[in-house]
């Protein structure tokens, strides 16, 4: 996995050319080469890895996410007008979905972040290894990420 | 492995011959709810096919055949645990409806402010919540007897937290966790030097050891249908006949009445005192099926060819190094929790699933045992007599799996 085309790392989140839906097509493109399940687990588990990673004093039950099986955090800073996602959780496979939706919707504005689709979820397959109680915490965690888009556009309206 | 006809045991299960993940599938979530025997999937059907109609109400032909079939099966049950007498028998939903009702009714009728209930600290949430909001409407208290780091009940702790405001015991006789077999026995008759009435969560138990009321001599028995081959939504309440007749009802509406006038209403006498509405007839035809697919194999032979599973996956695990297996009570019924290394639980789970391996993770509804153990959670594999060895290497295989990838 080396060579793989996009680390999910800072810099990627940094990076200002991307529109949202390219960034999904992006993920969408990358788990199609994968054939086989467990590659694309693989690939989570290496995601999981290089989580932008939340700030020790944000792992409290403030910031937890209820709705998964696993303990999931996550933060937001807003800076320039734009939204930067911080996170972890106890359990990689959660860590590298949470980071897949960072990847996606870190680096955004606000109403960016409102407006976007998340059907590339689907679209890579992972909605479907997911039993209901699993897919939750998945719905748990974007909407989180969308309250605290809109959590910052009100403050930056008023 | 014995004698035990597993593969032919096999054959009556029709959901355990399919491939999932483009796998065999291996179904190790019995503890949360066991497969259907062909017999129990036919008496349901059969009940549809022929018999349905409303029960205890109707002098029609097919309303006294089921009504016949459904009071049929009370015996049935009756006999299935020894019980004194089948007005001792209510069908309820199941286990978690069993205990409300104890605690809704008992509770009215026995606990004030100031009273202890007495549980473990290893029940489950349904064996938990209804004492602890009984609790707190009438301002008593809910105690937990400790366990030990094995999973064993701390008995010492339990003969010492016994005291005059003790109103009631609701304790497991096997945890969903861990599997400790506890010594139920000698906690009713302790309880019972004291005129301290016990109810016995038999959830857990019951598909596993049987149970046998005379010899227990609990004051209150519950058990889910559908943990012991029946279908979901039947279950049991078993009480000794004083109780019963001293608390009041649970639920009001039909069937539950002697007569109904616009200013009062006079109450059925038992079992019917609680169970009003129309009740789950197909489930208690399948009950019926069940009890009669279980007593055909032998409780016994159940019991040891489990016995023989569970030690053969618990020395697999063993030998792997570091498996860390919670809950190893000298006494256990066919269930394995553990960590793999410091391995997440749902990671672990995620990619056992992805191997055709059905086991569950989580706090399986008890949390405070979670707590206890300071762990996020387990990995719970547990065995029916459907399962087999071939089985629980496949287990190992996905564990192997599980450690390549995330350590």
């Amino acid at each position: 996995m080396e060579n793989a085309p996009l680390r999910c790392n800072g810099e990627i989140h940094l990076n200002k050319t991307m529109i949202i839906s390219e960034l999904q097509e992006q993920v969408v493109s990358e788990f199609s080469l994968f054939d086989d399940w467990m590659d694309k687990y693989n690939y989570l588990i290496e995601m999981g890895r290089s989580i932008p990673i939340i700030d020790e004093n944000y792992k409290t039950d403030q910031y937890v996410i209820t709705g998964c099986q696993s303990k999931v955090w996550l933060h937001a800073d807003y800076r320039d007008g734009k939204i930067f996602f911080s996170a972890d959780s106890d359990a990689i496979i959660t860590k590298g979905i949470v980071n897949l939706l960072i990847r996606v919707l870190s680096g955004h504005t606000p109403d960016e972040i409102l407006i976007a689709d998340m059907d590339f979820i689907e679209k890579i397959g992972l909605r479907e290894h997911l039993s209901p109680t699993r897919s939750n915490g998945l719905t748990s965690m974007v909407k989180q990420m969308k309250l605290y888009a809109l959590a910052f556009k009100t403050k930056s309206e008023v | 492995m014995g004698t035990f006809p597993v593969n032919k045991i096999r054959e009556d299960f029709p959901i355990l011959h399919q491939m999932v993940y483009g796998r065999p599938l291996v179904y190790f979530d019995n503890a949360a709810s066991t497969q259907k025997p062909v017999q129990v999937i036919r008496a349901i059907s059969g009940y549809y096919e022929t018999d349905n109609c409303n029960i205890h109400r109707g002098v029609h032909f097919l309303s006294q055949r089921a009504t016949e079939a459904y009071e049929e099966t009370r015996k049935v049950v009756q006999r299935f645990i020894n019980a004194a007498s089948s007005s001792e028998i209510i069908f309820t939903k199941g286990t978690t409806e069993s205990i409300n009702l104890v605690a809704s009714s008992f509770g009215k009728q026995y606990i004030s402010s100031g009273d202890e209930v007495l549980i473990s600290i290893m029940e489950h949430h349904s064996n938990i919540v209804p004492w602890q909001q009984m609790c707190l409407e009438r301002g008593a208290k809910v105690k937990f007897i400790p366990i030990h780091e094995n999973g064993e009940l701390d008995m010492g702790s339990f003969r010492k937290m016994l005291n005059e405001k003790t109103k009631l015991v609701a304790i497991t006789h096997v945890s969903n966790v861990l599997g400790t077999i506890n010594p139920v026995k000698e906690i009713i008759a302790y309880a019972h030097t004291y005129g301290i009435p016990v109810l016995v969560d038999g959830a857990q138990s019951i598909p596993h050891l049987g149970a046998d009321m005379h010899d227990l001599d609990c004051d209150f028995y519950c058990f889910s249908g559908h943990k012991m081959y029946a279908p979901m939504g039947i279950g049991v309440l078993y009480g000794k006949e004083k109780f019963l007749e001293a608390l009041p009802p649970y639920q009001s509406g039909g069937e539950m009445i002697k007569e109904v006038h616009t200013d009062r209403t006079t109450f059925n006498e038992l079992p019917f005192k609680f169970e009003a509405g129309t009740p789950n007839v197909e489930g208690v035809y399948g009950l019926h099926a069940a009890i009669g697919y279980l007593q055909g194999l032998g409780m016994e032979n159940i019991r040891n060819y489990e016995h023989e599973i569970l030690k053969y996956a618990t020395d697999k695990l063993t030998a792997m190094g570091d498996i860390h297996i919670i809950g190893t009570a000298e006494e256990k019924t066919s269930l394995i929790s553990f960590l793999i290394g410091t391995i997440h639980p749902y990671d672990a789970g995620v990619i056992i699933d992805k191997m055709g391996i059905a086991v569950r993770t989580g706090h399986h509804c008890a949390m405070p045992l979670i707590e206890w153990y300071k762990i996020p959670a387990t990995v719970r594999a547990s065995f029916a007599f459907y399962n087999t060895v071939e089985e629980i290497d496949s287990l190992v295989e996905a564990i192997i799996r599980v450690k390549q990838m995330f350590g």
